[in-house]
């Protein structure tokens, strides 16, 4: 068995195999342990790192969104409570307007009205004053014609007042 | 190593043979051997491996993924087996792992078919020996540098009875220091084992074509051969599997180390 023939006393190449052992391992463990390992260790964590980061730049834009979203919905929350403030607003004014004018038409018919009656009375009084004096003059004439007395005028208006009035 | 007299040897595939390039070291004769041919081998496979995954893209290839995917997997390892701390010695049981993998995979190329003759650098003891020590002197460094000679604490485990403590601490010491025997063994044996097995089967294949009542060896090589596929699959995996366990454990030794309990 060569393996263990080479662990006695003198043998040539025990020392051979332990010596490019040696080198090559030295060489493996500088060359690609401490050379080329770190490397690819260093790309592996840098990659790592970067899906890291991706991924927590991804959630905060996604809250970021989440937020910006919200942040709108309040705003058209808040700009249609106002919007109906407003329309709210302008019904009551308009309704309030309204009345005023309606109001204000009211009184105006109100005052024609009463001028309009107060004329009437007027009309009524003069006509009635005209009647009074044409009732006086005609019993002035029927007077003077049945009886030929001639009365005073103001007499036969007493006298056709104390008629029409009683 | 065929079947030139008719006789088979498994051991032969183990054999270390000299390339030339001889120098003097120490009073020692170093030589460039087929085993340190197999080395740089697995040297030049492991750096064309890894350079192929330096290309850093941010969505890696598959190429770059498949390297991820091993670097990932120590230093997954090492995280979970000693914690944030163990980044520091992720380089080094990165290295054993692949070393190991790469050598036990060259190990199992078909290159008899070509005629050249593949070599096991990981079976033998000697190497899978000395770097295991290699291991076990970083645990030895590491927890006396950190914890001085509380480290010696490391043999009583937490919540012994006092009684029980001379009873104890004798067999704990005993487990730790077998365990860069039973480190460099465990891949020695199981590289050796499967590439006997392997080697037998094939010899029967052959004998058996060569036999003299060819029906009866005919069905012997076909049942082999059969056998042969199955276990050859089974040493990929078993190549896999050695190359963890020895991470593994390197890590898990360098864990009791670094954190004492």
């Amino acid at each position: 068995m060569p393996q263990i023939a080479q662990l006695t006393a003198d043998n040539w190449y025990l020392a051979s195999q332990l010596f490019w052992l040696l080198v090559v391992f030295a060489g493996i463990y500088l060359v690609i342990g401490r050379g080329m390992l770190p490397k690819i260790e260093a790309t592996v964590d840098a990659r790592d790192r970067k899906v890291a980061d991706d991924l927590a730049a991804a959630k905060a834009a996604h809250a970021a969104a989440d937020g910006l979203e919200e942040s709108y919905r309040q705003q058209s929350d808040a700009s249609r409570v106002a919007a109906q403030k407003a329309v709210a607003e302008a019904k009551d004014k308009a309704a309030k307007d309204a009345e005023k004018r309606l109001a204000k038409v009211d009184a105006e018919l109100g005052d024609k009205l009463a001028a309009a009656e107060a004329d009437v009375a007027a009309a009524r009084k003069s006509a009635m004053a005209e009647i009074e004096s044409v009732a006086a003059e005609a019993a002035g004439d029927l007077v003077a014609k049945l009886s030929g007395v001639k009365i005073g005028a103001a007499d036969a208006k007493a006298a056709v007042k104390a008629v029409l009035h009683g | 190593m065929a079947a030139e007299s008719g006789k088979i040897d498994p051991m032969h595939q183990f054999e270390v043979t000299p390339l030339g390039g001889g120098f003097n070291l120490g009073g020692h004769d170093i030589l460039f051997t087929n085993s340190a041919l197999w080395m740089v081998i697995a040297a030049i496979a492991l750096g064309l491996f890894m350079w192929g995954g330096m290309r850093r893209q941010l969505v890696p290839g598959r190429w770059q993924a498949a390297v991820e995917g091993f670097t990932g997997f120590i230093s997954n390892m090492m995280m979970a087996n000693i914690g944030s701390e163990g980044r520091k010695y992720t380089p080094y049981v990165f290295s054993l792992f692949m070393f190991i993998l790469f050598c036990n995979l060259l190990g199992m190329l078909p290159l008899g078919v070509l005629g050249l003759h593949p070599f096991t650098v990981t079976s033998h003891i000697a190497i899978t020996g000395v770097l295991a020590l290699i291991s076990f002197a970083i645990v030895l460094i590491v927890g006396f540098w950190r914890h001085g000679l509380h480290f010696f604490s490391l043999f009583v485990p937490h919540g012994t009875p006092l009684p029980m403590i001379p009873i104890i601490a004798p067999i704990e010491f005993v487990s730790f220091m077998v365990r860069p025997f039973s480190l460099g063994l465990r891949l020695f044996v199981a590289m050796t084992a499967g590439h006997v097995l392997l080697k037998v089967l094939s010899g029967f294949v052959i004998n058996g074509f060569n036999a003299e009542t060819l029906w009866l060896g005919s069905i012997v090589s076909v049942l082999s051969f059969i056998l042969m596929i199955g276990i050859s699959a089974l040493e990929l995996l078993v190549a896999g599997i050695q190359a963890y366990v020895f991470a593994l454990l390197t890590s898990l030794y360098i864990n009791d180390a670094v954190n004492l309990h």
